[in-house]
């Protein structure tokens, strides 16, 4: 049988190595194979993967937490602290072999799958690196979107009980959170949507400083999370959106682990990570997002706004693919506010006839965003094997968010594999955009989704675009996404199938 | 290794050393320790390693007892070892220890130091080992032993 094990100490100068030493021994003469990682004080070499790999039982002899648990995942073990075995190691032996022979735990077989996957692979190539630094973030940022688009929908939901009807969606938005928060009255269904509202939307405010602090963290560890989450908060105010944090995870990431690698003088050294490695890569990177990303944004918007407002001669259809499109870019970011706030702006004018142009504009923007989750929604549903656990559960919540035009459900399948996602958001949004224009739908509400359908003119054409759009997206990402081969997801599978084999290799 | 002050020499082991208890033998072993200059406070060496103790006991299987410390008060990495005439009781389940090697390393110990601290330690596992230390005749000879055996030439 081959074990691997690993021992530490308090003071990691004896006990972890007579630990090692002992089992070491104690398996040569039970006739198996021990190798064990001493994490103790003259530095520890880390397992060769392989051992890991080809190891059928762990030996936990740690009195400290064991570095990097994660390559463990999966195998049976017996944890037993570091005296056990230098005292007992032939005992400590013939427990894991028993806990080999008795199979993988069900609960430590669960639990690798669910946790986020937050450790990055050393030896990975770059590519595999850069997927696990963005799934990272991705995969803490997942619980957030669904929390709060959830709490949203259900505002949505309340609301119309709570004003009687389908305006109820768009009342709940025009309150003032503050008022009510200061006079909340609890027999006021009003008031409980609107809380449940700004709860939602507050979730929504970490979306992109999680993103962008957790990519950080992947990259840097601990020094990375301050850059990061700040970079997001700055990707955020500056209106950069979800890609604005992509850039500064990386960016934050970045430059925490270069500080954090100076060799510097031994006083400065206890103040690094506590005040140095902060206090300067905020700086960085909260100048850099600022003045060096703020500024362009904000001129391409006005460019994109100016651009748009000159098209109005153009024809409809037109119109719709190019809103669509830029509804299904970056769900949020600056180009999806731009045709945003387009269309919104035009229901505010006064004296429109019911079929006007304006309120036409209004059911293809938000009919092309809706398409982003609903199309993950899908694709996760029917193609489950090619996305990670974390975009399958989060697929569930997107039916929801999608359905209440909430684009942000889709931000962490567009986080974590920006190109292919984004493409066929756009190509699918885009169509959807045009189909609603060309069936005439109209909308007078600025938000809302299927929760205001009894407010859009020929709600079955806006179905439909929906739909049709929804379903080009789908195919177009389930295509991409089998061409491509993904790291993090055929580490997961392959995870999944070694337990698998080890489950079904076990006497019953 | 050979321009570094060497972990053992000859007036850091103390044989046929007669004390009554952990205490008196860990402060016996200090005090070479501190008579050789590598710990400026015996002291303050001293409670460093009896809380070290206090948080497990470092009896080891085999007779050996294995007080250790990082501490601020040691100068060099240093290894102190008393045979004792009388066994004295380490704490360890299978008996009294008659071997006891005192580890003092620096606070900040290099990983050089670490390495051959942590070569002992796997040593003493080694009946062999302990036998020979035992069988020793005199100071130098348990010296002499511990280097061969530990510190990479």
């Amino acid at each position: 049988m081959k074990l691997v094990a690993v021992s530490s100490c308090p003071t990691g100068i004896a006990h972890t190595y007579m630990a090692a030493e002992a089992l070491e021994q104690a398996g040569k003469a039970a006739g198996h194979e021990v190798h064990v990682e001493t994490q103790g004080a003259a530095g520890s070499t880390p397992l060769d993967p392989a051992l890991i790999a080809a190891a059928d039982g762990v030996i936990y002899a740690a009195d400290l937490e064991v570095k990097d648990k994660q390559r463990f995942a999966g195998k049976p073990f017996v944890d037993v602290g570091v005296k056990k075995a230098v005292h007992d190691a032939p005992g400590v032996i013939a427990a894991a072999v028993a806990a080999v022979e008795a199979g993988v735990p069900a609960g430590a077989a669960a639990a690798p799958a669910a946790a986020p996957a937050t450790k990055v692979d050393r030896d990975a190539g770059a590519g595999t690196k850069v997927r696990q630094w963005l799934m990272t973030g991705v995969s803490y940022m997942i619980p957030f979107v669904a929390a709060g688009g959830i709490l949203i929908a259900l505002s949505f939901m309340l609301a119309q009980v709570a004003w009687g009807g389908a305006e109820g969606a768009i009342e709940v938005t025009k309150v003032d959170a503050a008022t009510v928060v200061a006079a909340f009255d609890p027999a006021s269904l009003q008031d409980w949507s609107v809380v449940l509202l700004k709860t939602g939307q507050l979730a929504f405010g970490f979306l992109v400083p999680v993103l962008s602090g957790f990519i950080a963290y992947a990259i840097a560890d601990r020094p990375g999370l301050v850059p990061g989450f700040l970079g997001g908060a700055a990707a955020g105010f500056v209106g950069a959106g979800f890609l604005g944090g992509l850039v500064t995870g990386f960016l934050a990431g970045g430059v925490a682990l270069w500080i954090s690698r100076w060799n510097v003088p031994k006083g400065v050294r206890g103040v690094m990570p506590v005040v140095v490695i902060p206090l300067l890569s905020s700086a960085v990177v909260g100048v850099v997002m600022l003045v060096l990303i703020g500024r362009p944004i904000a001129a391409a918007m006005d460019g994109l706004t100016g651009w748009l407002n000159g098209l109005s001669g153009t024809s409809a259809v037109l119109l719709g693919l190019l809103l669509g499109a830029m509804m299904g870019f970056d769900l949020g970011g600056p180009i999806n506010k731009v045709a945003y706030t387009f269309a919104v702006t035009g229901l505010a004018t006064e004296g429109l006839a019911a079929d006007a142009t304006q309120y036409r504009v209004m059911a293809a923007v938000m009919a092309a965003g809706m398409v982003a989750p609903l199309a993950m929604a899908l694709a996760t549903t029917v193609r489950k094997r090619l996305f990670t656990h974390a975009e399958q559960e989060n697929g569930k919540a997107a039916w929801l968010l999608g359905a209440s035009f909430i684009s942000e459900g889709a931000i962490p399948f567009a986080a974590a594999d920006p190109w292919r996602v984004i493409v066929s958001s756009v190509v699918g949004s885009a169509a959807t955009g045009a189909l609603a224009m060309a069936f005439g739908s109209t909308l007078v509400a600025p938000h809302g989704g299927v929760w205001v359908l009894p407010l859009i003119g020929n709600p079955l054409g806006f179905v439909a675009a929906v739909v049709v759009g929804t379903l080009v997206s789908t195919a177009l990402v389930v295509l991409l996404k089998s061409l491509a081969h993904d790291p993090v997801v055929a580490a997961e599978r392959a995870a999944e199938e070694q337990r698998d084999a080890a489950l079904v290799g076990q006497p019953a | 290794m050979s321009t570094t002050t060497p972990l053992i020499t000859a007036d850091l082991v103390a044989v046929d050393l007669a004390a009554t208890d952990r205490t008196d033998v860990t402060r016996r072993l200090i005090d070479l320790l501190a008579a050789a200059g590598r710990v400026t406070d015996a002291d303050g060496f001293a409670a460093d390693v009896a809380a070290r103790e206090a948080q497990m006991a470092t009896g080891m299987p085999g007779g050996v007892g294995l007080p250790h410390a990082r501490s601020e008060h040691v100068v060099v990495p240093s290894l102190a070892v008393g045979k004792l005439a009388q066994g004295v009781d380490w704490g360890a389940p299978d008996g009294p220890a008659r071997l006891v090697f005192l580890i003092a390393a620096p606070a900040s110990g290099d990983a050089d130091h670490l390495q051959i601290l942590a070569a002992l330690a796997r040593r003493l596992v080694h009946e062999s080992f302990r036998t020979s230390l035992l069988e020793a005749p005199d100071a130098a000879t348990v010296a002499q032993i511990v280097t061969r055996e530990v510190v990479p030439s």
